[in-house]
């Protein structure tokens, strides 16, 4: 440690911060990005972020098709997005600053790692002959400070036994400790984290631990940097918080949602971007009667669900677009079967292979009308990491109480984003209850009618070993009631009517629909839905301040739609609906309900930034007051 | 835990009626009659309570199994019932399981679900009923059809080479396999006892004919005047014998050669003693597969070829769960929501 005294440095408060890690794809910045981000969180910080990476494991270094990226928005504010632009852009290297560098704000802070622009770097990153940004002055717009992290880094670890290769790879740890000194936190948490991942490695929990303390120190003594950042808590509501991601939240959803109908938990999945850490998270909760399967495919995978659910357990199947693809034919045999079952698809860039890592919403149509014949399945989305575990919950409530498959639509940009979550008490979950069947004994008169059903159109769950229930069901069409097979014409139009009353009964038992903000009525309504809702609600709340009649509407239930959303719709002027499609749900509430909806879309694979949704607003505002003036 | 296997039926039990009230609806003369009459055998005879019995099948004629038994029943789709059954296993250890397939569903749209049940070994009776021939969907060429074969969608001959079942689930490394004919009720029978006995895949191709579409596939197997001179019904430690004890089939290196008993130059004790554990002669004895029209065809066995005895794939998942209960106590799940780290705002 240097002997010398540190540098007297001054501390500023900010609201808010946007700081973009960036790097080769194997510089560890997921993992730096995510420590931080828990640091923050546990201070009490509100937080928001995004990760970006590309889909290619090890994709060529130093290319700019190998940049990883990792955005994190915290603030002693409430946030509702990552953010639009950055604050603080951190590079490991000439690719990461070349790739970024549009989403720094004029006047933001550069961080780059000097070992990271050598002329193998710049060249690979395509900077002309001679160019190099981080000396020939071309970021004089902004606060540039460069340090040399592998070499602090192989110096911090002289003397220890590891070899080249294992030293350069903690060179994520020096820019950690640098960046929590730089915003006053303590590396308590993340040391303790350290100890845990490389609990059966000392050498490199050692080595991991000295090079995060190396950075922090950097800190401290170097005397480039003079000032430190404070970011005070957030003024949350109260309670007890913690941090999750959106798969995290849907995996502790379904787990709760199982444990509150007395069921085990069946997740057959085939591995899949962006839907896999479901399953990675599911696979360690197996006393909780949670059974994993990683089926042959994404067919065997919703099959095995429904076999689980038949054999009386709670049957879940999840994938992307192209998974879901696969599984049409098996939903629909589910419609057939009225057995629970949830379908989750995070969603991401399509069609086909498409855009693997990144973000998109274009599978509701997907969702709503893509099977064979008349096969109505409730479609259910998320608007947030959080609201992830609410909204599969519902999901699977839906599922088992109304005996239907139900779709639980996520996407990349919010399964893999995180905030902090006050998370419930499992006596508060609402309950669950299955509609099991009462066993029969031969006392009972006349046979087990399998498709009788209740006041809500849901049939009896008579699973196996329930004595004097044994039924055949199936995919062909059955007959009302018994469920034999049969060919009747009348009959097969009786079926496809009591199946979708079923569905479209659903939406009577729920509690009435809120605006998420602004008034009841007014000029603008934007209606949105699953991970648009955080750019909505901060571009509203931003046009409300300024005094414009805006208004932001969120919809979880987009199949079967909620009766009051049509009255809703009739109270403003116009209605604006941002999507990461082509306008999937404008259609849907034009055909519904012949408003005349107007569009944002954008389909880049990335999340709206609340600037273009404020921007698009204003627009239509202008448009209202040109017609009323 | 019981297991359908474990299931003794109980001494002097009232004989119940396994059928279902639906009427039987394949055609006059289908083999599928022979083998629900075996199958309903069986169950009287096992004596298994009705509802703890499960039957799976895909799509195809045979597929219309389940209807006709008063079991619990899913008529699925086509090539997935080794899924549904994987799924329902994990979660019901407890039950009696069959699936009911054909060789379409099993081989061409389900084959890779089946290779994959048979790697697990997830316990359940899979009855494979090979006619060689697309039945329901009226007469096109299957993945067993012979190759040559005329059919409405191979007006010229089929040019597919087909599919070796029983080699098939033999390099899947199935636990169980066997072959019986619907025409043989009595070794039929036998089959379907010893399937459900073994805990695991069990896999019992079955022949059977469709006398609408491909009439007398394997007549030469089921006929009188030819049965015998075709056939070799193999059974654990005994030599391979057929043709009324006149012939036999002894191993040349690693080559099955077929002998006469008669002329001097073979006694049965140069015959191939069957061994159904002995797992390199089983991947021998599966390979007898020669089309019984050409000349010096060796006999196609019928019997148990194999069997292992190999830990189920829910015995283990079921395991583990216990071993997590063990190591980490009943799951909690305030704990769970609450995770690793918290922060409060009071």
């Amino acid at each position: 440690m240097s002997q010398s005294t540190p540098a007297v440095k001054t501390v500023e408060q900010r609201e808010q911060v946007v700081i973009l890690f960036a790097g080769d794809s194997g510089d560890g910045i997921q993992l730096t990005g995510s420590q931080f981000t828990e640091n923050n969180a546990l201070f009490g910080n509100d937080v928001s972020t995004f990760p970006n990476f590309p889909a290619e494991i090890r994709a060529p270094q130093g290319t700019l098709a190998g940049v990883s990226g990792f955005q994190l928005h915290f603030g002693s504010v409430e946030l509702y997005t990552p953010g639009d632009q950055c604050d603080v852009l951190v590079v490991m290297n000439a690719a990461a600053l070349k790739a970024n560098l549009a989403k720094l704000k004029q006047g933001g802070i550069i961080i780059a790692n000097a070992d990271g622009f050598d002329t193998k770097n710049l060249r690979l990153a395509g900077y002309p002959e001679a160019a190099n940004p981080i000396a020939d002055g071309s970021l004089q717009n902004y606060v540039l400070h460069t340090m040399d992290v592998t070499k602090m880094t192989r110096a911090a670890l002289e003397g220890t036994p590891l070899g080249m290769k294992e030293k350069d790879r903690c060179k994520n740890m020096f820019v950690l400790g640098f960046i929590n000194w730089m915003y006053s936190r303590t590396l308590e948490r993340t040391e303790g984290f350290i100890r845990r991942k490389f609990a059966k490695r000392p050498d490199l929990l050692e080595a991991n631990i000295k090079v995060l303390q190396a950075g922090y120190n950097y800190g401290d003594t170097s005397e480039t940097f003079t000032t430190r950042y404070e970011v005070l808590p957030a003024p949350m509501p109260k309670g007890t918080y913690r941090n999750i991601t959106g798969n995290q939240g849907t995996a502790l959803g379904l787990v709760a949602a199982a444990r509150k109908a007395g069921l085990d938990l069946f997740y057959g999945s085939y591995p899949i971007t962006p839907a896999s850490d479901i399953l990675h998270e599911l696979s360690r909760h197996k006393n909780f009667g949670v059974k994993t399967f990683q089926a042959e495919d994404e067919i065997a995978a919703i099959c095995s669900a429904i076999g689980a659910s038949y054999g009386g357990a709670l049957g879940v199947t999840a994938s992307s677009g192209p998974g879901i693809a696969l599984k049409t034919e098996a939903m629909g045999l589910a419609v057939m079967l009225e057995i629970p079952l949830v379908i989750v698809n995070v969603q991401r860039g399509g069609p086909s292979t498409g855009l693997p890592t990144k973000t998109e919403q274009a599978d509701l149509w997907q969702a709503v009308f893509g099977r064979n014949g008349e096969a109505p399945i409730p479609v259910l989305a998320a608007s947030s990491p959080t609201d992830c575990f609410e909204v599969v919950y519902e999901a699977a409530r839906i599922a088992v109480e109304h005996m239907t498959p139900v779709i639980f639509l996520s996407d990349g940009y919010i399964a893999n984003g995180a905030e902090p979550w006050r998370f419930p008490q499992a006596q508060d979950l609402q309950p669950i209850t299955p509609p099991f069947a009462q066993p029969r004994t031969d006392a009972d008169a006349g046979p087990f009618l399998p498709y009788a059903r209740d006041e809500k159109g849901v049939r009896p769950w008579a699973v196996p070993g329930m004595k004097g229930l044994q039924h055949r069901i199936g995919g062909i069409e059955k007959e009302d009631g018994t469920g034999n097979i049969s060919y009747d014409p009348k009959n097969h139009e009786r079926m496809v009517g009591l199946r979708a009353e079923k569905v479209r009964r659903i939406a009577d038992s729920l509690p009435p629909m809120d605006l998420a903000h602004g008034p009841e009525s007014g000029d603008l309504l934007i209606i949105g839905w699953g991970s648009t809702f955080g750019a909505i609600r901060t571009a509203t709340l931003e046009l409300l301040e300024e005094g414009h009649s805006v208004s932001h509407l969120h919809i979880r239930y987009l199949f079967p739609f909620r009766k009051e959303l049509g009255t809703i719709l009739k109270r403003f002027k116009r209605v604006l609906v941002p999507e990461m499609n082509s306008g999937q749900l404008r259609q849907l509430l034009r055909a519904e309900f012949l408003v005349d909806a107007q569009g944002l879309n954008k389909i880049q694979g990335l999340p709206f930034t609340s600037t273009e949704i404020r921007q698009r607003a204003e627009q239509e505002l202008q448009l209202i007051n040109a017609h009323t003036a | 835990m019981t297991t359908a296997n474990e299931v003794v039926n109980g001494a002097g039990a009232p004989k119940v009626s396994y059928a279902s009230d639906q009427e039987v609806r394949w055609c006059p003369g289908c083999g599928d009659y022979s083998i629900l009459k075996q199958v309903e055998t069986v169950l009287k005879e096992k004596g298994r309570p009705k509802e703890e019995i499960v039957f799976i099948s895909g799509i195809g004629c045979s597929s219309r199994f389940p209807y006709y038994l008063d079991t619990y029943g899913m008529h699925s789709i086509h090539g997935r019932a080794p899924a549904i059954v994987s799924g329902l296993r994990s979660v019901r250890p407890d039950l009696s399981v069959w699936m009911i397939t054909g060789d379409g569903d099993a081989l061409s749209i389900g084959g890779n679900h089946l290779i994959h049940l048979l790697r697990r070994n997830v316990n359940v009776n899979v009855l494979l009923f090979n006619n060689e021939i697309y039945g329901l969907t009226k007469g096109q060429y299957s993945p067993t059809s012979p190759e040559g074969a005329v059919t409405r969608s191979t007006p010229m001959g089929s040019v597919d080479h087909p599919f070796n079942p029983l080699a098939l689930c033999k390099g899947a490394d199935a636990t169980f396999i066997a072959r019986g004919m619907d025409r043989d009720v009595k070794h039929l029978r036998e089959m379907l006892l010893r399937a459900d006995a073994h805990r695991g895949t069990s896999l019992l191709e079955i022949y059977q004919n469709c006398n609408v579409f491909n009439d007398g596939a394997f007549e030469v197997f089921t006929e009188k005047a030819t049965k015998a001179a075709n056939t070799l019904f193999v059974e654990h430690g005994q030599p391979l014998v057929y043709a009324g004890g006149t012939r036999g089939i002894k191993l040349d290196g690693f080559t099955p050669v077929a002998v006469d008993l008669t002329d001097g130059t073979h006694s049965v004790n140069d015959l191939w003693v069957h061994d159904e554990r002995d797992s390199f002669k089983a991947s021998l004895l599966v390979r007898i597969f020669d089309d019984p029209r050409k000349e010096g065809a060796l006999p196609r066995p019928f019997g148990v070829f194999f069997v292992a005895d190999r830990p189920t794939h829910e015995a283990k998942l079921n395991a583990q769960m216990a071993l997590a209960r063990e190591q980490k106590g009943e799951g909690d799940l305030d704990a769970l929501l609450r995770g690793e780290q918290t922060w409060t705002i009071a």
